[in-house]
């Protein structure tokens, strides 16, 4: 009898799991996927700088093309496979409205410099998705233009920099709590600020009373996450805002979580001066392996002048784009206007579900993550007590002894049929396991992803740790060797150099 | 509601597993008085249709640059995209698949980003490029900040000729750090003098070719002043395209070679999502801001693909990063990655040959016109006219007649008067013998 | 004979007469995990107690090493940079990383011992 597992093939593949070279190595010079005109006969006028070397790239034809990247997607998991569950990087659903929409020719076919006559519509669609913006969170202003969520970050830090220079009085130092996210000390060095950190209380919130001890007339800014990176609300924000202004600071709210609280709460309701909002977690614009994100800021009335150009603005004619002459703003981050194709993206969606469908998903997310918490806290173990809002923590102190890692834990999940939830982050407790289901999650898959997180549970509780040291089984790869790849870096192909004939 | 999968009984019984009455309870947190009550004032939900009615009427008071006879550029670039790389891209496992930090279920995004490496660092001519950045302009400005980090020098030359977007985004990322930046006039009649303005204080010196106004520039004379003095050679491209025809600038000498992927795979999307190329010599590897792929061997010797060197990441050094970002520009650089897949290196030097025929062409009618001057000895599908007249006011003339003539040079140097006359005209292979009868016509007609 | 002291930033200096080498111990080996990288600092430089002198770099971490006392670089352990894993295996023979020559032997007395060291290490286990 043939075994499933020990089955070996001649080709490599494996039935539906078909392996595949890369390009390079499917190459026929001469040979190409596109069918183009002749060029027209000229004279050159490169002025003597004609590429005559090789470029090296590979020669294929369009079926070889396809099957390559099909062949390539079929290695993958997608939401449109299967729960994601990786806290702060809300990975709901992607609708598939929103790719027609930002394919119109309307949209798709606009060139960035064209005459402001001519894009009157893409102006307004801007303008329509920065006044949605501003009503959900309560806010002045609005820049556009960040490409990312730590694009906007930046942003929001350089307004506020921007603001103080103005008023002569730069400071030194941003407050960052123990939890953050890397980005944001990294962010704050860019702007030429040293971080200081604010230590968390016993309940995963920022210490207050620490907090304003390291306020004082040197401090620029404090940076929170709201809810924050251990899913938790910051119960105490008004009174962080309150000591922050008093203290001449600004309060800089990292939105990565917003799904928590859209149509539920305003953050300009809670003294937040800017923050940011990821299009591509909160507003569902497809995660696309890594990116393209958006990332725009709202500001306080205070930080609006700073902004950065172009703005959207009315004129006598109708819209137009600011793209110079404003003397406060702190200047331009990136070329031409900002993330158009998500902005279409992120109206659809925000369009198809209005006011009551956002302020129902914001429930959904916060329900969905408590119910995952209430179903695993007897086995998991939870650092903070609950309620959590869009996400949940837990951390590996239920592995202890069992020789069984976060990270052996995620691979095993990997067999069940789920992707890991995200490890390791925030640094503040030991082996964090953040799981955010999103409202895009059924009943039903939750059910399967908490009987699978127990099942897992209890086979490492029981002390089966071979079993997770092996894991992935059932994965296309088996785990892949982190250290050779830093050890010796290999960061593109290369062509083989021919062997001497012996 | 359609991308909602609770029913009221689900919630109903979830509420009850959790052992709250109702959800604002999960919601205890919220200072008092901040909970809004309901629903904002604003639109209920809506249905497909209507969503697309909506936008559909907002995309339809655009004129898309295929209605018109099109000649824009300054750093975007209307190309032919083939129907496959659309279909492509939108496939499940690419569209909804996250950043691929577990590489077991990633290799499909880690494989394709090993190959677009390749291809970056092959078109560039350089040793190793990085999985991409946001844009052009965002690269050129981390270029500088690598160089500063590199040389440990603090003061940056930028050449005359680079796009202003590139040159604000530059000076934005370095005005709070211990860093200068020294930008020369813009001067499309003379070649300016680079090279007696790097000193060992130069971190770097950075030019774009082809520059604004479409000009090409040998970089070899001022790599070897660069590097006589210790400073890096930072080269910009805004039309990845024309290294299809033009030699690559790391057969030049350049250290860091940053720009713009647009054109490969991606629409013009009225500026953005685009990509941002980075590549550079080996031994800068290290200091390379963005994500980067590497080749190693999973647990039965299967050749596979990671992230690696991230310890240079805003997730591990922390305010130590090569930079704060977090994120590259996942499906564009796929598209880029299919589309130059598609094209092969015939492929694409004969795109590049017909860009540059078609732009040849189009100058020596142009200088036929009265009124208009061909600036430009060289060039590849981009150059400058300098007209009898302010040149927004000629293109806004020209607009109602279906032309859309190119970018006024005043709209990126709105401060420099002497500018104002000239008009950057761009062609591309998707420019009919009509568009261009168009232009020549609506320009003789308002010259 | 050599005294071997230890730092708070878990790093050995092994001194014989007034050269001092300098690595990091077990604990921040086992910490780090595989080592990938290191940046060692260049021959003849002048350092400061404290000063930041190196960075050791592994997958997940990185982790910068400071002078254990003040001194002149006399010598960099090159073979790190083609085997880092040297760093894993050998901490205290092969995984050394530079060698200085020490110019204020007092500051050695802000250093721990063998003992005191093992203790900072039960602490934080």
């Amino acid at each position: 009898m043939t075994d499933r597992n020990s089955f070996q093939t001649s080709s490599g593949h494996r039935g539906l799991d078909l392996a595949e070279p890369l390009i390079f190595e499917l190459d026929s010079p001469g040979r190409s996927g596109v069918d183009l005109p002749d060029p027209p006969d000229v004279v050159n006028r490169l002025g003597g700088l004609e590429r005559n070397a090789d470029i090296g790239l590979p020669g294929l034809s369009e079926p070889q093309v396809v099957r390559h990247f099909v062949r390539l997607s079929r290695n993958n998991f997608a939401i449109d496979a299967g729960l994601y569950p990786l806290g702060s990087c809300t990975m709901k659903h992607n609708p598939r409205l929103n790719e027609k929409l930002a394919r119109l020719p309307g949209f798709a076919d606009l060139h960035p410099m064209q005459p402001m006559e001519t894009i009157q519509g893409a102006l307004e669609l801007i303008d329509s998705l920065a006044d949605w913006l501003l009503t959900l969170t309560g806010m002045s202003a609005i820049a556009m233009s960040p490409a990312a969520g730590a694009h906007g970050e930046l942003c929001g830090l350089m307004c506020i920099r921007a603001a103080l220079e103005a008023r002569g009085d730069a400071r030194e130092v941003v407050l960052v709590p123990e939890s953050a996210h890397g980005t944001n000390p990294a962010t704050a060095a860019i702007c030429g600020y040293r971080v200081e950190q604010i230590p968390a209380d016993v309940r995963g919130r920022v210490d207050l009373a620490a907090l304003k001890e390291k306020l004082g007339p040197h401090v620029a800014a404090i940076m929170l996450t709201n809810p924050n990176t251990c899913g938790l609300f910051e119960n105490q924000i008004m009174e962080i805002a309150q000591a922050v202004h008093e203290a001449g600071a600004f309060f800089y709210c990292d939105g990565a979580n917003f799904n928590a609280i859209v149509g539920k709460v305003r953050p300009g309701d809670l003294g937040i001066d800017c923050m940011h909002l990821n299009l591509h977690k909160t507003f569902s614009t497809p995660h696309g392996g890594g990116g393209p994100g958006s990332g725009p800021v709202v500001l306080a009335e205070a930080l609006a002048p700073f902004a950065p150009l172009p703005k959207v603005v009315r004129g006598v004619d109708g819209l137009e784009l600011l793209e110079h002459g404003v003397e406060e703003s702190f200047g331009r981050l990136k070329g031409f206007h900002g993330q158009m194709g998500m902005f279409v993206r992120a109206l659809a969606f925000i369009l198809s579900h209005g006011a009551d469908g956002l302020r129902q998903a914001s429930e959904d997310a916060v329900l969905n993550a408590n119910y995952i918490l209430a179903r695993l806290q007897d086995i998991f173990s939870l650092p903070y007590p609950g309620p959590c809002m869009h996400e949940v923590l837990f951390d590996d102190g239920f592995l202890n002894d069992t020789g069984v890692s976060t990270l052996d834990f995620a691979k095993a999940m990997i067999d069940e049929g789920f992707h890991p939830m995200t490890m390791y982050f925030p640094l503040v407790v030991s082996g964090a396991m953040l799981i955010e289901p999103t409202e895009s999650e059924s009943r039903d898959s939750l059910d399967q992803f908490i009987a699978s997180m127990r099942h897992l549970a209890e086979r490492a509780v029981a002390g089966d740790h071979d079993f997770f040291a092996g894991a992935p089984y059932l994965a296309p790869y088996g785990r892949l060797d982190e250290t050779q790849a830093a050890r010796k870096t290999v960061l593109r192909w290369f062509p083989e150099v021919q062997e001497a004939a012996e | 509601m359609r991308y909602l999968p609770h029913t009221p009984v689900d919630r109903q019984a979830m509420l009850a597993a959790i052992g709250v009455k109702d959800i604002d309870a999960l919601f205890m947190d919220v200072p008092e008085g901040r909970l809004l009550p309901g629903a904002m004032d604003l639109p209920h939900h809506a249905g497909e249709m209507s969503v697309e009615r909506s936008l559909a009427a907002l995309a339809g008071r655009n004129v898309p640059a295929g209605a018109a006879a099109s000649f824009l550029g300054a750093g975007a670039y209307r190309h032919h995209v083939p129907a496959a790389v659309d279909h492509l891209i939108q496939r499940s496992e690419f569209l909804t698949a996250y950043t691929p930090y577990q590489p077991e279920v990633s290799q499909g995004t880690l494989h394709y980003l090993f190959e677009f490496q390749t291809q970056v660092a092959m078109l560039t001519g350089m040793d190793v490029a990085n999985a991409s950045m946001y844009d052009g302009a965002s690269a050129c400005a981390e270029a500088v900040l690598m160089a500063h980090r590199v040389t440990k020098r603090k003061k940056a030359v930028l050449c005359g000729g680079l796009h202003p977007h590139y040159r604000d985004a530059t000076q934005t990322v370095t005005q709070f750090i211990d860093f200068q930046i020294d930008t020369r006039p813009a001067n499309p009649d003379a070649l300016e003098d680079l090279a007696n303005l790097i000193d060992e204080q130069t971190a770097c010196v950075v030019v774009q070719t082809p520059d604004l106004f479409g000009r090409l520039h040998d970089l070899r004379a001022l790599a070897d002043t660069a590097h006589d003095k210790g400073a890096l050679l930072i080269a910009v491209v805004t039309e990845v395209v024309s290294l299809g025809a033009v030699t690559s600038p790391g057969e030049m000498g350049a250290d860091i070679v940053v720009g713009e992927g647009q054109s490969l795979g991606n629409a013009l999307n009225f500026g953005g999502p685009y990509l941002g190329l980075f590549a550079t010599r080996q031994k800068y590897v290290r200091q390379m801001p963005g994500r980067l792929c590497g080749q190693t061997v999973d647990t039965s010797g299967r050749r596979g693909y990671v992230l690696t060197l991230s310890t240079r990441e805003q997730h591990i050094r922390r305010e130590k990063a090569t930079s704060n970002i977090c994120t590259n520009s996942g499906l564009c650089t796929l598209a880029f990655c299919v589309h130059l897949a598609l094209l092969g290196e015939a492929g694409l030097r004969q795109l590049a040959r017909i860009n540059h025929g078609k732009a040849v062409r189009l100058a020596d009618q142009l200088a036929t016109v009265n009124g208009i001057e061909v600036v430009n000895q060289a060039f590849f599908n981009e150059f400058t006219l300098r007209l009898s007249r302010p040149a927004a006011a000629v293109v806004s003339e020209l607009v109602g007649k279906g032309i859309m003539a190119g970018v006024p040079v005043s709209r990126l140097h709105p401060d420099a008067p002497d500018l104002a006359n000239l008009l950057l005209v761009a062609t591309t292979e998707t420019n009919t013998d009509e568009d261009v009868d168009a232009l020549i016509n609506g320009l003789q007609d308002v010259l | 004979m050599s005294a071997i002291y230890y730092t708070e930033e878990h790093e050995w200096l092994a001194v014989e007469g007034d050269i001092g080498t300098c690595g990091i111990t077990e604990f921040a080996q086992e910490q780090l995990g595989d080592i990938v990288y290191v940046e060692l600092p260049e021959v003849g430089r002048a350092v400061a107690q404290n000063d930041e002198i190196a960075v050791v770099e592994s997958v997940k971490a990185a982790s910068e090493l400071y002078a254990p006392v003040s001194g002149e670089v006399t010598e960099s352990n090159d073979g790190l940079a083609d085997d880092p894993a040297k760093v894993n295996a050998d901490t205290m023979g092969a995984g050394w990383f530079f060698k200085l020559k020490i110019s204020d032997p007092s500051e050695l007395e802000n250093l721990m011992d063998g003992a005191a060291y093992a203790a900072l290490v039960a602490g934080q286990g």
